[in-house]
């Protein structure tokens, strides 16, 4: 199934949760914040909140700025 | 000591985290800046260069973070922003910047205040950047804002406290902190603000773009010590005319 992650499209397997996505990014859990279909999951839903085709994912975290 | 929404700072200078040559420099040059609150901006993760983790290298448990809200263009950016710095474990501490035109990053002054009056109802801790309005700090204090950030001049401009006259008149009136944010350039810029009797001054682009940071920032340091020793100390008042340093009686013998 496809989702748009980031602005970008992306192929990703059936159902797969969140979790599961991130790690497979190579991205840390805690210094990641999702946003899915414009709303904020808290980290505890993470593990059980199940990807759905179409979804539309902003993974967002700290940078340096002023 | 400084005391924000109950929280006590040694340090009266903060810092940004932007623009830096590396993790390594910022983190260096924070330690030299002595500061404790340090801002930090919120961005989507870029997807080819996941990795790229900066703030890693920063230790939470010395230093605050002050999420900011920079890009968002009105209220519902920002607070969209803000929620997700909340999110991100970003605590309540929030800089709301909402600045609609990228030519002068001027902050919006009615954008401001009503992202700042539904933020207070969620119970975030809002620090604005705003232009140094004497009536609009007043506002943004009404509406619960637990300090306020008035300009120098616009960002990253390294133009000093070209806002002098107003700015002394938010301090004047402000019954909570003045941080004055954006445009310092130089520590005598600095040290200009905090003469004035600002709480604090928040600086990043001199800093880390400067040709030594680490040096740079604790030159910063000296500076804001310096200007709040001054103003702590009741400077001289300002004078037209001359008046002589040594006795005027005693000259008789002249002539």
């Amino acid at each position: 199934m496809r989702i748009l992650c980031n602005g970008e499209a992306r192929e990703i397997a059936s159902g797969i949760r969140v979790t599961d996505y991130l790690n497979q990014l190579g991205l840390d859990a805690l210094s990641v914040v999702v946003e899915c279909d414009g709303k904020i999951l808290t980290r505890e839903e993470y593990g059980s909140h199940a990807l759905q085709d179409g979804a539309v994912l902003e993974l967002i975290r700290f940078v340096g700025g002023g | 000591m400084l005391t924000i929404a109950g929280r006590k700072f040694r340090s009266r200078l903060f810092g940004g985290t932007g623009k830096f040559s590396s993790p390594e420099v910022m983190k260096e040059a924070l330690a030299a800046s002595g500061c404790e609150m340090v801002t930090v901006a919120l961005r989507r993760i870029d997807l080819n260069n996941p990795a790229d983790d900066i703030m890693s290298v920063l230790d939470r448990e010395r230093y605050l973070f002050l999420p900011n809200t920079s890009g968002a263009r009105d209220a519902s950016e920002a607070i969209r922003l803000a929620r997700l710095a909340r999110a991100s474990g970003g605590g309540e501490w929030l800089k709301l910047e909402v600045t609609p035109d990228p030519r002068t990053l001027l902050p919006d002054p009615i954008e401001t205040l009503k992202a700042t009056e539904e933020l207070v109802k969620e119970g975030f801790k809002v620090l604005p950047y705003m232009n140094a309005d004497p009536i609009l700090a007043l506002r943004l204090q009404d509406a619960g804002a637990v300090a306020v950030m008035p300009l120098g001049s616009p960002i990253g401009t390294n133009q000093g406290v070209l806002t002098r006259f107003q700015i002394e008149i938010i301090i004047a009136q402000a019954q909570v902190p003045v941080i004055v944010d954006a445009g310092l350039g130089a520590p005598s810029h600095v040290a200009e603000a905090m003469e004035m009797g600002a709480d604090a001054v928040l600086v990043n682009t001199a800093i880390a773009v400067a040709g030594d940071p680490v040096r740079m920032a604790r030159a910063f340091a000296m500076a804001v010590e310096a200007g709040r020793i001054a103003y702590e100390s009741g400077l001289g008042a300002v004078s037209k005319d001359a008046a002589p340093s040594s006795p005027e009686d005693g000259l008789g013998f002249l002539r």
